[in-house]
């Protein structure tokens, strides 16, 4: 566990480094393309949607779509209330309450 | 010197707020870090070498679910690649800077300590941006460090963290991120077209069906900038 973690840690520094520094430190002047710099702007939402999407709907691995899942119904709140309000914390911290509440009662 | 030790100081100063947003989401991962079974230390090592939130989050999921390195590594670069384009807009100004100044200041460059050097720099321009750019990035990452380090103090503290359902709290936090985009309609296709492609891969061992499905999501959102391009009501760009 202890040589893949570190493996990892500083695997992700490297390529996390190198391509911070990739301009600043090495580089020439470069302006990207807009559509290199539109295509770049998907990755939060698809890396994230790849994340959230199984673990919102097979919390345990098994898939549970009722309404008494609380990972789904949680992380439909915090959803739901970040695009009205466009308030992060706001829906984070209620989002905690609902799960919360579902896991206590449930 | 007075001058450079009061442009950090401005600097970090103006970077208080953003730090402040981002200091509970320090505290879960590091509280979260330790629940989903890191030793303390790795937790704090992660930010302090890392130091990159969104792909720290997600590494944490992909280590507990026992991923390839390289599919760690990859997908690192691929949520981090952002930071090229930023790299490459401050190369105009970063050239005139020494050699170790340059390296720490790409080794500190976020999301956050970019767009306050931006600012600056289109208000007050390029005099004194070095020393106000290190001072914004030192106050962010000990800000960043200090609060991962309580989380995960937190974390070791509290018995029986890993069963209270602390994955949700990165799920959840990842969800209200994402959703203020999905008032557009080219976000809430590539969210499905990922979602759905990372529910169908997830049987896939090292967690190879995340970077499918990323990949599946961001040729989609490609694909629509293209189409919404080439639409012969709509000549030029355009957002959906």
């Amino acid at each position: 566990m202890s040589g893949y973690l570190w493996a990892a840690i500083l695997g992700m520094l490297a390529v996390t480094f190198l391509i911070r520094a990739s301009f600043m430190v090495f580089g020439h002047r470069l302006r990207f393309p807009p559509s290199v710099v539109r295509a770049l702007g998907h990755v939060p939402v698809a890396v994230l949607s790849a994340i959230i999407v199984p673990g919102a709907i097979a919390p345990g691995a098994q898939l549970d779509l009722s309404p008494a899942n609380p990972y789904l119904a949680g992380t439909l709140v915090a959803g739901l209330i970040a695009w009205k309000s466009g308030r992060t914390l706001t829906a984070v911290g209620v989002s905690f309450l609902v799960f919360g509440l579902m896991r206590w009662l449930g | 010197m007075t001058g450079k030790f009061s442009s950090a100081l401005e600097g970090a100063s103006d970077t208080i707020p953003l730090a402040v947003g981002t200091t509970p989401f320090a505290l879960i991962f590091g509280t979260l870090a330790v629940a989903s079974g890191l030793p303390p230390l790795a937790a704090v090592a992660m930010s302090a070498i890392v130091f990159a939130g969104s792909a720290q989050f997600v590494s944490l999921s992909l280590i507990g679910g026992g991923a390839a390195l390289p599919v760690i590594w990859f997908t690192t670069f691929v949520i981090n690649l952002r930071h090229a384009l930023y790299s490459a807009t401050l190369q105009p100004v970063a050239r005139h800077w020494p050699l170790p100044s340059r390296i720490l200041g790409a080794f500190w460059l976020t999301d956050e300590c970019f767009a306050v050097l931006e600012r600056r720099l289109q208000t007050s321009g390029e005099s004194g941006a070095l020393a106000y750019y290190l001072g914004s990035c030192a106050f962010f990452y000990l800000n960043w460090l200090g609060w991962t380090s309580a989380g995960a103090f937190l974390g070791s503290r509290i018995p029986g963290i890993s069963g209270l359902g602390l994955d949700f709290a990165m799920i959840a936090t990842f969800a209200a991120m994402i959703s203020p985009q999905f008032r557009q309609r080219t976000p809430v296709a590539v969210a499905v077209v990922a979602g759905s492609t990372a529910w169908m891969f997830h049987g896939l061992p090292y967690q190879l069906g995340l970077i499918i499905a990323a990949l599946a999501g961001i040729a989609t959102g490609i694909a629509l900038d293209q189409h919404g391009r080439r639409t012969p009501d709509n000549p030029g760009d355009r957002e959906p």
